[in-house]
């Protein structure tokens, strides 16, 4: 399958994905730029994390607006899977094809951490080949990963089980020192009522080869391929 | 025209950075500041053929770029 990496301008694990796409778990993997409207026929498109437009307005905001971004629109109501990870959550959040928002971090630094994250669905396109419940251990690195989300539309993404992921303490429990930003519910990341657009606030792809570390993200882009 | 558009966290919402500001204001001896809530303004220049239109508009980019209408508000001022 071929599958798209969106760049944006200040998009920064934009490489590191179309690497493990492509090298790693072997797509065919293609970068979109952020100008262009064609989706180059993609199977799936990623949207990655970075500080896309410098982040000015809002994280998100302006990229919302790009050209590929009325595309991957299209697509994502179309059917079609979308992942964003870090700031591609937030560009999902601000283009309403996920519901919420992300905030400042309740800390109101940056955090750069490894994070146990708890898969609560295999039903997604990204989930598919990992069993509800597992851990996995990935980084988060961000200022604004704070999920916040009015209490009618938790109670909806609870009920739908649209929550796909959660952060976890070692004992496998959603505790407060296990949330790095202050997230509601402990939420890492979630999917659409279609189920097809999915996006999380850690880094799969930065543990996706065991010579840097960790290959436990990997299962992420694999799902993929399962189906 | 000249305008201003102020967006903030809508009432409910925490805000970190304005308790951040609060602590920092305590620390440096106000100790009056009950509370504060940070926001955005935007002074922007238009073309409009009244005040009315050009709230009109304005009130349309809030809702579509300015804000985020999830957990901000918005308002418009005509200068």
């Amino acid at each position: 399958m071929k599958v798209g990496v969106i760049v944006f301008p200040g998009s920064n694990c934009d490489h590191d994905l179309y690497h493990v796409l492509g090298k790693v778990v072997g797509f065919e993997s293609v970068y979109l730029w952020h100008k262009d409207r064609d989706l180059q026929n993609c199977g799936a498109v990623l949207v990655p994390g970075g500080f896309s437009y410098g982040d000015y307005l809002r994280c998100g905001a302006i990229a919302r607006f790009s050209p590929i971004m009325q595309e991957v629109e299209k697509f994502a109501k179309g059917g079609g899977p979308v992942l964003g990870i870090c700031n591609g959550f937030q560009i999902l959040t601000e283009s309403h094809l996920l519901p919420g928002v992300l905030m400042r971090n309740r800390s109101l630094q940056f955090v750069c951490d490894t994070t146990r994250v708890r898969v609560e669905s295999s039903e997604t396109p990204f989930t598919r080949k990992v069993e509800a419940g597992s851990v996995l251990q990935m980084p988060v690195a961000h200022g604004e990963g704070n999920y916040f989300i009015d209490e009618e539309g938790l109670k909806r993404l609870e009920g739908e089980d649209r929550v796909v992921f959660r952060y976890v303490d070692e004992h496998g429990h959603t505790s407060d020192h296990a949330n790095p930003n202050g997230s509601l519910g402990n939420i890492a990341g979630i999917c659409n009522a279609a189920r097809n657009v999915v996006a999380l606030m850690p880094h799969p792809e930065r543990v996706s080869e065991k010579i840097l570390g960790s290959a436990e993200g990997k299962i992420i882009f694999e799902s993929l391929l399962a189906g | 025209m000249k305008a201003k558009v102020t967006v903030k966290l809508k009432n409910g919402v925490l805000d970190p950075q304005g308790k951040a500001v609060q602590h920092a204001a305590q620390a440096l001896g106000f100790s009056e500041v009950q509370d504060v809530r940070v926001g955005k303004s935007f002074e922007i220049v238009l073309e409009a053929k009244d005040p009315k239109q050009a709230k009109e508009r304005l009130s349309q980019l809030s809702e579509k770029l300015l804000a985020n209408t999830v957990i901000e508000g918005f308002e418009v001022e005509i200068l």
